[in-house]
């Protein structure tokens, strides 16, 4: 029951997202506004065991719900074909190379903090 | 046998079919690749979508019969979204206290991740619509088809680079990071999510639960960033 509860909550806060996004054409998805505000709805201590039963439910399983959209990439794959190669390679190298500056950037910084408060 | 035909295109015609493939087909995959030590290269999204896609073309059924099933599961990636907020949440205190330093990391990456697919793509003569396609990648796909819109690019293929960007990630982040020597789960699902939004998340959640909120937060991070930034940056070129 607490899982259903939830995701009653997890709709109502994408709903109140999507409503706020069209009225104020805020450059923001409805659903990342619906985040905003679920996280500012989560002082209410009564409603953090539901959501937790909800949003573990549905993060568990966050792969699958790729699923329809990466059998859509397949179905598009002329697209691909054209530019092939090319465009595989932009993909390939630009994906590592946004992860490892992520990944070196914040790894040096946490380091600075760590160094500068001991 | 022609029976049998005629089940199959009576069941295959119906939003069942797309829904129990997807289903059941990812069950599977999900048993091997916890079979196999949950290693990368056995993601299962990358061979439920092989699996589907091959199904697909075998029995002859197009995308739209298949989505008509398949739209459930879809529809949830926006309720999803939303429950990021929870893991997010119950870290709120650190995430608080080393805002500076995620805030960079994930502005450092996303326009890493841009910057060099829109180079590698120039050099490489694509024309300035897939060029335009490419900027928002690293988002994840229904924010990537929007912002490409903006830009001039195609939507469709906005939501192909942003697929595949997420696959690339999931399946090769565990190399590239340990040949970094980057050990701290939360630097390493941080990384994950900026450069491969939910598929890498989702990858991030199974290792490590840790790796999977700061994924999350890569992921929010990176969907703000580039919906504000990306349009005034395409202004300047």
């Amino acid at each position: 029951m607490d899982g259903l509860r939830g995701f009653a909550i997890l709709l109502l806060c994408q709903s109140a997202g999507e409503a706020l996004a069209r009225l104020t054409h805020a450059p923001l998805p409805g659903p990342v506004i619906g985040l905003l505000l679920l996280w500012a709805l989560l002082n209410v201590a009564a409603l953090r065991a539901p959501v937790a039963a909800a949003a573990n439910a549905l993060l568990g399983h966050l792969s699958l719900l790729f699923v329809p959209v990466g059998v859509g990439v397949v179905a598009h794959l002329g697209l691909v074909e054209r530019f092939g190669g090319r465009m595989l390679a932009a993909i390939v190298l630009s994906t590592w190379a946004g992860m490892a500056v992520a990944a070196l950037v914040l790894r040096a910084l946490l380091r600075e903090r760590r160094a500068g408060s001991a | 046998m022609d029976s049998f035909v005629q089940l199959w295109i009576y069941l295959s015609a119906t939003p069942l079919f797309g829904l129990t493939a997807t289903i059941a087909t990812y069950v599977l995959a999900q048993a091997a690749y916890a079979r196999l030590g949950q290693a990368p290269w056995a993601n299962p999204v990358l061979w439920t979508v092989l699996v589907l896609a091959l199904l697909l073309e075998a029995t002859g059924t197009p995308y739209p019969t298949y989505f008509s099933g398949a739209q459930f599961i879809h529809f949830l990636l926006g309720p999803a979204v939303v429950a990021l907020a929870w893991p997010m949440w119950q870290r709120r205190a650190e995430l608080r206290r080393r805002a500076l330093p995620l805030l960079l990391a994930a502005l450092a990456g996303g326009a890493a991740a841009s910057g060099s697919a829109v180079a590698i793509g120039w050099a490489l003569g694509l024309p300035a619509d897939v060029l335009a396609s490419l900027a928002p990648k690293s988002v994840t796909a229904p924010v990537a088809m929007g912002i490409a819109a903006q830009l001039g690019g195609i939507p469709a293929l906005a939501a192909v680079f942003a697929v595949l960007s997420g696959l690339v990630g999931a399946v090769s982040a565990k190399y590239l990071l340990d040949a970094l020597r980057i050990a701290p789960p939360e630097v390493r699902g941080f990384a994950l999510g900026t450069a491969s939004h939910g598929i890498g998340a989702a990858r991030a959640i199974q290792v490590n639960p840790d790796a999977g909120a700061y994924a999350g937060l890569a992921l929010g991070l990176q969907v703000l960033l580039a919906s504000l930034l990306m349009p005034l940056a395409a202004r300047l070129f």
